[in-house]
């Protein structure tokens, strides 16, 4: 406990933030603390966890993404003609596909933030733009229905009807986010390559003297967010059974904000999975608790925005210099 | 004679029109602590660079490692025969643990394996006992005070099994305790057949810790002298080619006073403080890195409020609510941070200069090209500052001009008070004559000039007058002309 403390602070003070609003929402509204509601934001946030973990290999290498949701809208269209063009296919050739596609989407913006010496961020938004531009190019907009029906049919893994008569169920992005998880904690935490990864984000100087190979760390960290952002693609696409050219546009800073919410420094070197799952819960748990108590949905940004304020202030203030005795400054 | 663990003989090396390196012969034995010497750009890093392999030395070079002579040094090939080298800014991690970089070369590799925690801690362990320290493996490094990254950068050294450790300016950031405790590390590892090469213009450490010294000036080989009998006037001659006397500057001030401290207290930092600083004179403050000299210095430039005490500027009591208020005041505070402090190193010398004083530049709302120009022309010629062109990036001087420039940055706001912490951080030797030579011509022109300084030799040196601080208390007032240098350090190291 005292060590998760200490090398989890910002995680550590998240959970409380959490457990606070969670105790909050289940006195206002009954049918927050049910299983039905948590298993409903489970099967709804499990993508953006998804994104969240990727993304947070991107943030400890020192780097930031702002392309990946455009990049998994892109992965969706050309998934959507790979399988017209095999004839159908199945789960895991799609898993296939999407991996290796978002990887080369990923791949590309770490070509370019190596090869030209350009920081992340400017390569990204260029991306970003260059990316949703080509899409709506060549869809003119169009939405895509014709999904194979592997693809779009709902697959419950586990239901159970409540007493009330309603089904709580976990569905395949949960277990998708699972796994996610686990393999970014065990690339980040138990390999070599990932503590490299945290040493070349933290000081990428005495990474470099230290004889860590750079294009690597960017091929592998931007490889790995093109992976999530492709796979969590078409976990989204799965969910709503459509492919909407702008469906994504946008959620990049949501999960942003949720990743650095849950530890991760933009600065590099500090970031962990639980953080992700964390960061998104947060965000998740407040809008959910809005919608059930009744709250207009035009004042959810608001909200959200002003708890990712208050997080995040909460998450720098240093608890032990507060209780320390008070300087009396004339 | 012990073994020579490495032996290089004629290295040359050209950067374009800059001959770095003119033919020169550098050799260590085997547990040897070695001093390399020499001011700012004489080569010593050069030479540093080309032992591990980062730089190839021009044709005609001869190196020998270990008894082998090596045709092409790499850096995996220099760190395979365990040669490492402590950089000045160390190149540690300071997210990860300590126990994270100390282990750290068990991480590498492009091929990913699986981290074995444990296996890790033991290496760090190990290195760690070697040096008979004991810290704590799981705290992150960026909690742990510099003096003590600096062990964890010699234990890294450690476990790749090093023979020969080159520690660049070890202890540039460190306080004399901390130094001590270094050097007793240093002498640990020289006893266990491990030899260290101490880079350093810190003189008297230099002097301290080593067998033998090798000097280098503007590229050349000045020469290889036995410390023993070796004295710091000699080494400065050694290292500049110029003499310096030190002498004694201090006289009898009899300006009227300008700055009087009285019972200045800010709990946590400084108590009680109380001195007169007269028009004229040079006060040097002197005492251990951390005794308050910075903080009470803030304080006289308005940088955070005392809790108890007064300050009185020309007999008026004065309170700054800010900075900005004491610089109109008049009172002008370098700090000891100069390159990240007190220079926008990217900007320009010019921008630099006028920085504190833009208002006086302006007309009719905008900078006036004209004035600044004047102003800048002033200073630079005043201060005699080395410069190309006054739209020079300022990160493209030296640092004693450097310091120059942050002089007339804070002399253009006209001050009669000029604080100036740790002037010479950093700054070469001949450097330091020049600069002081500087503050001398101001005091004389009626400046009140409040010097903070943590060595001895320089305060005794330039100031009139010195105060000794320690735990925030002032504890004696010494006439340099009547003390001796190891006398005001007895009582700074007491």
């Amino acid at each position: 406990m005292h060590s998760f403390l200490r090398n989890y602070p910002t995680e550590a003070k998240l959970l409380a933030v959490l457990v606070v609003i969670c105790a909050a929402l289940s006195s206002a509204s009954p049918s927050f603390l049910t299983l039905v509601n948590f298993t409903d934001l489970l099967n709804n946030n499990a993508v953006n966890v998804i994104w969240a973990v990727g993304l947070v290999v991107v943030l400890i290498a020192g780097g930031i993404d702002i392309s990946f949701a455009v990049a998994a809208s892109v992965v969706q269209y050309l998934c959507v003609f790979v399988f017209g063009w095999i004839g159908g296919g199945n789960w895991a050739i799609g898993f296939v596909v999407a991996g290796v596609l978002g990887i080369s989407l990923g791949l590309i913006n770490a070509f370019l933030i190596h090869q030209f010496r350009i920081i992340s961020i400017v390569v990204t938004i260029a991306t970003f733009n260059a990316f949703f531009g080509l899409l709506m190019f060549f869809s003119s907009g169009r939405f895509l229905y014709n999904l194979p029906g592997w693809w779009s049919d709902r697959l419950i893994l586990w239901e159970y009807e409540t007493s009330g008569g309603t089904w709580a169920e976990i569905r395949l992005p949960v277990v998708v986010m699972v796994v996610a998880m686990f393999a970014t904690w065990a690339l980040i935490r138990h390999t070599t390559t990932g503590r490299q990864l945290y040493a070349f984000g933290d000081n990428p100087e005495g990474a470099r003297r230290a004889g860590i190979n750079i294009a690597l760390m960017q091929a592998i960290a931007f490889g790995w967010m093109g992976m999530m952002a492709g796979i969590g693609g078409l976990m989204q696409s799965h969910i709503t059974r459509e492919v909407v050219p702008n469906a994504l546009y946008g959620r990049e800073l949501e999960v942003l904000a949720a990743v650095v919410l849950g530890g991760a420094r933009l600065g590099g070197g500090r970031g962990s999975v639980l953080g992700c799952f964390l960061g998104v819960a947060l965000i998740a748990v407040t809008q959910n608790g809005l919608n059930l108590m009744g709250v207009s949905p035009y004042a959810f940004k608001m909200v959200v925005g002003l708890t990712i304020l208050i997080a995040i202030s909460m998450s720098n203030l240093d608890f032990s210099a507060m209780t320390a005795p008070k300087r009396r400054d004339l | 004679m012990a073994e020579p663990a490495i032996r290089l003989t004629s290295v040359s090396k050209r950067f374009g029109g800059v001959q770095a390196l003119d033919s020169v012969d550098f050799a260590v034995d085997a547990g040897e602590v070695h001093c390399l010497a020499g001011e700012n750009g004489c080569g010593k890093s050069t030479i540093i660079k080309i032992v591990t392999g980062v730089y190839q030395p021009d044709p005609g070079a001869r190196i020998e490692l270990f008894g082998e002579v090596v045709e092409k040094v790499t850096p995996q090939e220099a760190r395979a025969r365990g040669i490492a080298v402590i950089w000045q800014d160390l190149a540690l991690f300071p997210e990860m643990t300590v126990a994270e970089n100390i282990a750290f070369e068990t991480m590498l590799g492009n091929r990913p394996r699986r981290v074995s925690y444990p296996a890790m801690r033991k290496r760090a362990v190990a290195a760690l006992a070697r040096l008979d320290v004991d810290l704590d493996l799981d705290a992150r490094l960026n909690t742990l005070p510099i003096a003590q990254r600096q062990v964890v950068a010699i234990a890294r050294a450690l476990v790749s099994d090093a023979r020969l450790i080159f520690m660049d300016e070890p202890t540039a950031s460190l306080t004399q305790s901390e130094t001590d405790a270094l050097l007793d590390v240093v002498r640990k590892l020289s006893a266990r057949g491990v030899a260290v090469v101490f880079v350093s213009h810190r003189l008297a450490e230099v002097l301290d810790i080593s067998s033998r010294v090798t000097v280098f000036r503007d590229g050349r080989l000045v020469g290889v002298y036995p410390t023993e009998g070796m004295t710091q006037g000699r080494l400065t001659e050694l290292m500049t080619g110029k003499h310096f006397e030190t002498t004694v500057a201090a006289r009898d001030v009899t300006g009227p006073p300008v700055l009087e401290v009285q019972g200045l207290t800010r709990q946590g930092e400084y108590a009680d403080v109380s001195f007169t600083l007269h028009a004229g004179e040079v006060l040097g403050l002197t005492g251990l890195i951390g005794a308050g000299r910075s903080e009470l210095g803030h304080t006289l430039f308005g940088m955070s409020r005392a809790d108890a005490g007064q300050v009185l500027l020309d007999g008026k009591p004065v309170r700054f609510p800010s900075n900005r208020a004491a610089v109109d005041a008049g009172i002008a505070y370098v700090s000891e941070d100069r390159l990240s402090l007190g220079l926008i190193q990217p900007q320009s010398i010019a921008d630099n200069t006028v920085m504190a004083v833009l208002k006086r530049i302006t007309s009719g709302g905008l900078i006036s090209p004209a004035k600044k120009a004047a102003l800048v022309d002033h200073w630079i010629r005043e201060l005699a500052v080395k410069i190309g062109e006054p739209t020079d990036a300022v990160s493209t001087l030296s640092g004693g001009n450097q310091q120059r420039v942050v002089l007339a940055k804070w002399l253009a706001t006209e001050p009669r008070v000029l604080i100036l912490d740790s002037p010479t951080v950093g700054v070469d030797v001949g450097a330091r004559a020049g600069i002081f030579r500087i503050v001398r011509q101001l005091a004389e022109t009626g400046l009140a000039i409040l010097l903070i300084s943590d060595e001895a030799t320089e305060v005794l040196a330039n100031a009139d007058r010195v105060l000794h601080m320690a735990g925030g208390r002032i504890l004696g007032e010494y006439d340099p002309r009547e003390t001796t240098l190891q006398g005001l350090e007895a009582a700074i190291y007491a």
